[in-house]
């Protein structure tokens, strides 16, 4: 009789929650292991930068999975334990506590973690916004109302310039974008964002860059900027992106470059997968390599892992519509598709100037992404038209028509 | 089979009406997701399993 198979899960977020889980719903009755470097149960990160910052969620509310849930799974969770190393010739993973698991499948789901400004490890007051911890420190920062300065206009910058500026904190986002989210959304959205921005008194140093932090005595007082000039600051937060958390992987002979290097499955190599963020894979339907750090991807990534594990000889290829969503102030964005990069524009419904509207992205020809605030069902329509690439003569017709 | 949602939770993405239509809708303003059918009909078990199961708040919880 042979044993029963081993899925090792590196990686304990909502990636990996989302493979344990699909792996059982999916009838997999042999052993799954999820391997989790922080001591929390599996939580939820989006909320992080917006109500667990703002304290209108209970940090408890960001638990993805109660204790009696994750029980019924019958996992063998490890949390507070870091995987250091990976034999994938003899399927095993070697763990910061001394234990060694052998594995039938491992996948890797370790995210990844805020990339640093040069020059700042060790400053005090100097801030990134990763985990609970990190957002229960912030928080607690912006209790006493101080001049914060964001450097990075992301997602993350520009959220955390909305709760922060709503929470009473003189509020400065700098950025070398033109505007927020300019380079992912473009220059139309960039501007409405900008507006918001400026309208609700955050002072914004856009299309610069930052040349250093300066502090005393090991505490931060300012950022400086190229141009010579210094943003005085009780407080920075750095939100200049993310490095994919691989570096444990070096020796193993599993790929990896921007990322886990995989397949249109999802595969790096036979029985080793990776899921969430730092999952780099071919898009088949897109022919694209893409990486996501995209909430609604890890859980979509760790279902369609789970399936292939389950499908031994016959996977199925990963071809999602990517969705992310930002709250800045009272705006909801939502975006499907790809916008990043695109050669063409239209608002297909609504007004960006009344921030209600619906808007497609184009490249070489097709729709490639879509953008929404306050329609969500002509939002839904235009997500179709993302997910079937339609030709954007189409849509020059429906606008004009 | 029987269905709760915290809603507080959601995030607009609109999955679960993309997976059960005849389950899930959205609301017009926010996204936010709207219970058309907290006990739905036998043939719809499938669609509300994948809905909850690909819902990236993890707020649909289904009870059979």
């Amino acid at each position: 009789m042979t044993p029963a198979p081993t899925v090792v899960i590196v990686g304990a977020s909502a990636a990996g929650l989302s493979v344990a889980e699909n792996l059982r719903r999916g009838g997999f009755a042999g052993t799954v292991t999820m391997i989790g470097a922080e001591h929390h149960l599996p939580y939820d990160r989006p909320p992080l930068s917006k109500e667990v910052l703002s304290g209108l969620w209970p940090d408890a509310k960001t638990q993805l999975r109660d204790r009696s849930t994750l029980t019924e799974l019958n996992i063998d969770l490890r949390l507070g334990v870091r995987a250091e190393h990976v034999d994938s010739a003899a399927r095993i993973v070697a763990n910061s506590d001394g234990s060694q698991v052998p594995y039938n499948d491992l996948v890797i789901a370790t995210g990844v973690r805020p990339r640093p400004l040069p020059g700042t490890g060790g400053v005090q007051g100097v801030h990134v916004l990763r985990t609970l911890g990190d957002a229960q420190r912030l928080r607690a920062v912006l209790r006493g109302r101080p001049r914060l300065v964001i450097v990075g206009a992301g997602f993350l910058g520009a959220e955390v310039a909305s709760v922060a500026r709503t929470a009473g904190a003189d509020v400065t986002l700098v950025s070398d974008i033109e505007s927020p989210l300019s380079d992912v959304l473009g220059a139309e959205l960039g501007q409405l964002l900008r507006r918001a921005h400026i309208d609700h008194g955050v002072h914004l140093k856009t299309g610069v860059k930052v040349a250093a932090v300066a502090h005393h005595d090991n505490q931060v007082s300012g950022v400086e900027l190229a141009d010579g000039s210094t943003l005085p600051a009780d407080a920075v937060l750095v939100a200049i992106g993310s490095i994919p958390n691989t570096e444990w992987l070096a020796g193993s002979g599993i790929p990896v470059g921007n990322g886990v290097i995989c397949d249109q499955f999802c595969r790096a190599l036979p029985g080793v997968w990776a899921a969430g963020d730092v999952a780099s894979w071919h898009h088949a339907d897109l022919d694209q390599r893409l990486r996501l750090e995209h909430r609604t991807n890890a859980a979509e990534q760790g279902m369609a892992v789970a399936r292939n594990i389950l499908a031994a000889d016959n996977p199925t290829p990963f071809t999602p519509v990517p969705y992310i969503w930002s709250d800045q102030y009272d705006l909801k964005l939502q975006i499907y598709g790809q916008t990043r990069g695109a050669d063409a524009f239209a608002v297909i419904d609504g007004d960006l100037a009344e921030r209600r509207f619906v808007a497609v992205y184009g490249k070489n020809g097709h729709v490639h992404g879509a953008v929404g605030a306050g329609m969500i069902r002509p939002l839904r329509a235009a997500r179709a038209l993302v997910a079937t690439h339609e030709p954007w003569s189409s849509i020059e017709q429906g606008v004009t028509a | 089979m029987h269905i709760t949602i915290d809603e507080t939770k959601c995030c607009g993405a609109g999955q679960c009406v993309l997976a059960a239509p005849e389950v899930f809708d959205q609301r017009e303003d926010d996204g936010v997701v709207i219970l058309l059918n907290a006990d739905p009909p036998t043939d719809q078990y499938g669609q509300v399993r994948e809905a909850a199961a690909v819902c990236p708040a993890a707020l649909i919880e289904v009870h059979e």
